[in-house]
């Protein structure tokens, strides 16, 4: 079986679920940032690509206990990614610095068997041959690629920027393995209105995440099943948490 | 006839007129998959029923259930060549046919399945040896290459073609390695359909499909290939059955028959004991440490009703119709098993693909129904028509079946 790989940096993401309004920003800004073409139909939600998610939880009581959190979802970064083994073709790998599981869209051979192992679907294929209306194509991101029809695409936290940073603390006479936290910021994080989102390396103390990874309201999705995830969530509600992984009845939740 | 002194000596075919009218009714279906395949290929697989839940759908089903029933092709070949069982020769050739049909027919899904299909040969170029599908990439091509080696010199066998010295004595030299090609068959079988069923188990990310196992092989490995060595055999003497009722003449004695029940049976058995054993510890152990309970894994859709029709109906009914002499020497008995057990098989790849997609692993996710587009339907038609228009042609022009003479005599 595949084996955790660990690395010097390991970036991730803390989403504070009592903050998120569920707005969407996040999932507009990694639309355009990551050039995602326009949809035939966006509202079927079985065939867009969406690599940020936001669900839309409810604690199923009615009204006046009614409460609803929402829930964004990009890749969670797997530190044991069920994705990575299954691909025949090394298309998927987590080899990245920074602990990002990659996605080769010029090796994919859409076979989509990453999609089927995947529990989060976090992973898009694409149905549609990416078109752009005429003039919008002046928009897209100079250093994302944009992926043919046939292929399997994913959130890889910007990566893009990610390199960025690297150059940039290159060119400034900075150690590239030494980012700050506002060096390298995805842009579902940097749009995000609440600040919801936060970013950067887990195992940096001195980064926000760090801390708020350990905080007793922190969870991460389906943690039991054994992918270790970089995506933390936190929320304050009981019920929430819980329902960030399959608990049997008598279970009691983690955290506080 | 038109094509008299191509067909077998002393045996008895239809007219040409009245074949070339069967042959035309399956290129129909042949044609019309072809145009769903342009579909596919020209427009991409938006236009089948897959989406972003079901990665996997009825072309996976129909691959992995014919490449399961395909297996009498390897287990007989490894039966009369290398256990020297010697009865089983009466329908080797035919097992080979149907192997042969039934791979290369999974090989022309494949083609539609991959969203990329001319970037199919990375599998051989950047293979990755974590991955269950690469071996099964690597050993279905492979396996495919021995079994057309093993139908060639059938193919040389024929009347016409037999004349020829060259010929001869190629098909003469091909016969004397076949127990080699059987050997390197049962190898590459072996271990492509134990990686078919691995595919699913190392899915530690899906609850329904998990299983644990034995080094790196989860105990799906094992009960593939245990049901594909089942099912396998049956399918082999349904098809010769079916053969039988349709040209009216006799091709395998029942002998040959029943001891095929007897193999299938015996190993439905087998298989059954560990299935349950598998199914039961999945149940009580695996799930619940996922935070599952056996009734969470299943709806109103795709509900316990699949697993009893799996196991009982399509299972232990066959098991017992087929291992107990009484029921398996009635010809009716023995072909309702084997056509249960071939249906076992087939539940078994299906609730493996479809559900394990269909069950939300997420809490706050949904269950999910899959419904196959006209075109899958349509290019699995296409295949299944290609495979009787293979076994047609062969039926009529090659000497599949050694008793053919004798029991119409």
């Amino acid at each position: 079986m595949y084996k955790l790989k660990e690395f010097k940096i390991k970036w991730g993401m803390v989403i504070d679920l009592d903050k998120c309004t569920g707005c969407g920003a996040c999932m507009i800004s990694c639309q355009a940032e990551n050039n995602m073409a326009p949809m035939p139909d966006a509202t079927d939600k079985m065939y867009s690509l969406t690599w940020m998610l936001v669900y839309r939880l409810t604690n199923g009581k009615s009204f006046p206990d009614h409460d609803v959190a929402y829930l964004p979802r990009p890749c969670v970064q797997c530190g044991n990614p069920n994705c990575v083994p299954v691909c025949p073709v090394i298309a998927t790998t987590k080899d990245e610095e920074g602990g990002i599981v990659s996605q080769i869209s010029p090796r994919c051979i859409g076979c989509r068997y990453c999609m089927a192992a995947c529990p989060y679907h976090s992973r898009y294929f694409n149905w549609h041959d990416p078109v752009w209306p005429q003039g919008m194509e002046k928009t897209l991101t100079p250093f994302t690629s944009t992926r043919p029809r046939g292929v399997v695409e994913k959130c890889h936290y910007c990566h893009h920027r990610f390199k960025a940073a690297k150059e940039k603390a290159r060119y400034d006479g900075r150690d590239p393995m030494k980012l700050g936290e506002d060096d390298y910021i995805p842009a579902c994080a940097e749009n995000c209105p609440t600040g919801a989102i936060t970013f950067g390396d887990l195992k940096n103390p001195e980064h926000k995440v760090a801390q708020l990874a350990k905080s007793p309201y922190a969870f991460r999705l389906l943690e039991r099943l054994g992918t270790d995830p970089q995506l933390y969530y936190m929320s304050k509600r009981e019920w929430v948490r819980r329902q960030g992984d399959n608990y049997l009845e008598h279970e009691p939740t983690k955290g506080v | 006839m038109f094509d008299k002194e191509w067909l077998p000596e002393g045996v008895e075919r239809c007219s040409f007129g009245k074949f070339v009218v069967w042959i035309g009714f399956l290129v129909v279906f042949v044609l019309m998959g072809v145009y769903a395949s342009y579909v596919v290929w020209s427009q991409g697989l938006i236009t089948t029923g897959l989406n972003n839940y079901f990665a996997f759908g009825l072309w996976i089903v129909f691959d992995l259930a014919v490449i399961a029933l395909g297996a009498g092709a390897f287990f007989s070949g490894f039966l009369t060549y290398i256990l020297r069982i010697d009865q089983l020769k009466n329908i080797i050739n035919l097992a080979v046919i149907v192997g042969f049909v039934c791979y290369s027919g999974a090989m022309i899904i494949l083609t539609l399945e991959v969203g990329q299909p001319l970037r199919a040969w990375f599998g051989y170029w950047h293979p990755n040896v974590h991955s269950m599908l690469t071996e099964v990439i690597f050993c279905i091509t492979c396996y495919l290459i021995v079994l057309i080696i093993e139908f060639i010199p059938l193919i040389l066998e024929n009347r016409k073609l037999n004349k020829v010295r060259f010929l001869h004595h190629l098909a003469h030299n091909f016969h004397v390695y076949m127990p080699l090609f059987a050997g390197i068959g049962t190898f590459l079988s072996f271990f492509h359909q134990g990686s078919l069923g691995g595919m699913y188990g190392v899915l530690f990310s899906q609850p329904f499909a998990y299983r644990e196992g034995f080094f790196i092989w989860p105990w799906t490995f094992f009960l593939f290939v245990a049901s594909a060595i089942a099912s396998g055999p049956a399918f082999t003497m349904l098809v010769a059955t079916s053969m039988e009722k349709i040209t009216g003449r006799k091709l395998v004695d029942f002998k040959t028959k029943a001891l095929l029940g007897k193999i299938a049976g015996s190993l439905l058995v087998f298989y059954l004991f560990f299935k349950i054993l598998d199914t039961w510890h999945w149940a009580m152990q695996t799930l619940p440490r996922m935070g599952l309970t056996f009734s969470q894994v299943y709806n109103e859709v795709y509900g316990t009703w699949l697993l009893w029709l799996e196991l009982g109906i399509c299972g232990v009914i066959p098991a017992v119709l087929l291992v107990v002499p009484k029921f398996r020497n009635q010809p009716g008995l023995l072909y309702l098993g084997a056509i249960l057990a071939c249906i076992g098989v087939v539940v078994n790849r299906f609730v493996f693909t479809v559900q394990t997609l269909a069950h939300p692993v997420m809490p706050f996710d949904t269950w999910q129904v899959y419904v196959p587009a006209w075109t899958e339907w349509m290019t699995c038609i296409e295949v299944t028509a290609y495979c009787i228009l293979i076994i047609s042609l062969s039926y009529r022009y090659l000497p599949v079946f050694p008793q053919e003479r004798r029991l119409n005599g």
